[in-house]
């Protein structure tokens, strides 16, 4: 039998409901890997372990209890992780960032609420580019996240804690965020399957706002079937997001016969482009030529505004969190440089405590929204904007799905772009068009590089179409086994 | 390019002190990041509305039933400086 520590969450979950394991052992399994990795990767921004196990034990008492074990929690006793932008009651938030050093919040987000009432376990808060401003989580204020395949390498990013704390097996599962890529380019980078969901169908309450047209939440799983597991449990209206719609939250079932007759699929040329490694490029053509082998058939699609991607994004993403940052006053909560006046303290406060990637981003939204500058900048990238969902409306009248790289590379080395922000930017260029059009999105491993390194490929669907996202990616796992590899690390 | 006081402006703007040697970098590097963007000019976007939001434009409204809110301490619990169920700070004003 599989060491614990390596199940994924689906099996947790069956194995918990008929009774083989307690939610000790899985909890106290997990802990102990963290323990073990937690000082060579750094996923963790804030564990309690002691409260862990307490509540896996109370977990298995009411188990033990129950005469009707179909009432119970679905989830109950069910270790995870969630990325330290989301409020969990009681635990320090700090987004990653000195401004927020200390913070306490006294709710729950949404999804963390939803996930506690199923009865999941939290065990700590992952590390992050703080205020989920980053593509490798080196901008983290509490030191980089390092990848599981290869510690000099960067996890990528903003969701680099979560994804490298699945990818190494710290956790079954973790919620991240993605307002640009941050869930699925990690995930690619970490070999693990992250799911982006359509914008309006998750809440985005307790979620520290970054980009509020954007921002979406989403999961880190071994497998698609993991995250067609916890979908249900995100998904949904709620009252306290009014961007969230009330749409009916589909019950997804995988077939267990992977057969995609009858599936188009897109192939969009304008993500097979020079830049691309031609490793990657590979892996994807492949893992597309399997989806043909179970039955699909792929077409060759345009997204023709996709060199846009990056402007439009960096004007809209800092513009959008240029207005959201500047709660952050040193009044009411986070620590404070005192100053003279109030106004020193804003300026005192704002511009020691913010680090280097955020105040880049609030100075490019302030330029990008000030006077004289609004048309040039800020009003274009939404008109721009709108041809992106445009070129996705268009070819979704043609496809069913599209698939592309995640990432025009793998996971690149520590350092290796911090001088240079606009290198940075231009690796998000395939991730971003997913958000600017509010589509789902799913990436999962298809393959390595010479250098054993994770190469990803994402599915893009149209809105709240996320079960055909599920369907296709359980296919190709059910047929492949990228996804069951497990880094090289010896505790 | 853009010069020192448009930096220090947008710094103002957005209420960041910076040090010397951010300006310099700042001034570099949001530089480089706006030529780049100069490239959306080739975008013809004539007739082309805005997208502010990918949602459909509605009203979300609910009934108008008091709730039990989060308390006064709670709220209060993580500010830096508080005094008599208060945020304090320096004067706002000068007279």
């Amino acid at each position: 039998m599989k060491p614990l520590w390596q199940w994924n969450l689906t099996d947790i979950v069956q194995a918990l409901h008929r009774g083989e394991v307690s939610s000790e052992e899985v909890t106290r399994a997990f802990l102990e890997r963290i323990q073990a990795l937690e000082p060579r990767i750094h996923a963790f921004l804030h564990l309690e372990p002691e409260a862990a196990l307490h509540q896996a034990r109370e977990a298995d008492r009411r188990r033990a209890k129950t005469q009707d074990p179909d009432t119970l929690p679905p989830l109950l006793g069910v270790p995870m992780a969630v990325k330290d932008v989301l409020t969990v009651r009681g635990m320090p938030c700090t987004c990653g960032s000195r401004i927020l050093e200390g913070f306490v919040p006294p709710y729950n987000a949404t999804t963390v609420q939803r996930l506690l009432d199923a009865g999941v376990i939290i065990l700590g808060k992952t590390n992050t580019d703080e205020f989920a401003m980053g593509s490798s989580t080196e901008n983290s204020a509490y030191g980089p996240t390092r990848n599981p395949w290869d510690l000099s390498r960067v996890p990528g990013g903003s969701s680099g804690g979560s994804a490298a704390a699945v990818a190494a097996r710290m956790v079954p599962a973790a919620l991240g965020t993605d307002t640009g890529g941050s869930v699925r380019q990690p995930a690619a980078f970490c070999g693990v399957t992250g799911f982006k969901p359509t914008y309006g169908r998750v809440s985005r309450y307790g979620l520290v706002a970054y980009g509020s047209s954007l921002d979406t939440v989403g999961t880190l799983t071994q497998t698609v079937a993991d995250a067609a597991l916890l979908f249900p449990y995100l998904a949904g209206f709620d009252p306290r997001d009014a961007t969230t719609m009330d749409v009916p939250v589909p019950e997804v079932v995988l077939s267990q016969e992977p057969d995609l007759r009858g599936l188009r699929v897109g192939v969009p040329r304008e993500y097979f482009v020079e830049g691309v490694h031609p490793q990657v490029e590979a892996a994807v053509h492949a893992a597309i030529r399997h989806l043909e082998s179970l039955g699909a058939e792929v077409q060759e699609i345009s997204l023709p505004h996709t060199p846009y991607a990056v402007p439009v994004y960096y004007i809209i993403a800092p513009s959008e969190a240029s207005a959201n940052l500047a709660r952050y006053d040193g009044i009411r909560y986070g620590p404070r440089i005192q100053g003279e006046t109030m106004w020193d303290i804003f300026f005192k406060t704002r511009g020691r405590l913010f680090g280097p990637e955020v105040k880049r981003r609030i100075m490019l939204g302030t330029y990008a929204l000030s006077a004289g500058y609004y048309d040039a900048y800020y009003a274009k990238a939404q008109k721009v904007r709108t041809l992106f969902r445009r070129d996705f409306e268009r070819a979704f009248r043609e496809v069913d799905l599209i698939a592309a790289p995640v990432a025009p590379s793998t996971a690149f080395p520590l350092g290796s772009k911090t001088q240079d922000p606009l290198a940075m930017y231009l690796e998000d260029i395939f991730t971003l068009p997913a958000n600017l059009a509010g589509i789902p999105g799913l990436a999962f491993p298809v393959g390595f590089d010479q250098d054993g390194l994770p190469i990803g490929m994402q599915l893009m669907a149209p809105p709240f179409q996320e079960s055909r996202l599920f369907a296709v990616g359980h296919a190709y796992q059910s047929t492949t086994d990228w996804h069951t590899r497990v880094p090289p690390l010896h505790p | 390019m853009l010069s020192r006081e448009e930096v220090l402006h947008i710094a103002y703007l957005a209420r960041l002190e910076l040090t010397e040697e951010e300006i310099e970098e700042y001034r570099k590097q949001l530089s480089a990041i706006l030529d780049y963007f100069e490239r959306l000019k080739e975008v013809d976007t004539e007739g082309i509305p805005p997208t502010a939001s990918v949602l459909p434009p509605r009203t979300v409204l609910r009934e108008d039933e008091p709730q039990q809110g989060l308390s006064r301490e709670e709220l209060l619990a993580n500010a830096p400086d508080v005094e008599d169920g208060q945020f304090r700070v320096p004067p706002v004003l000068d007279w």
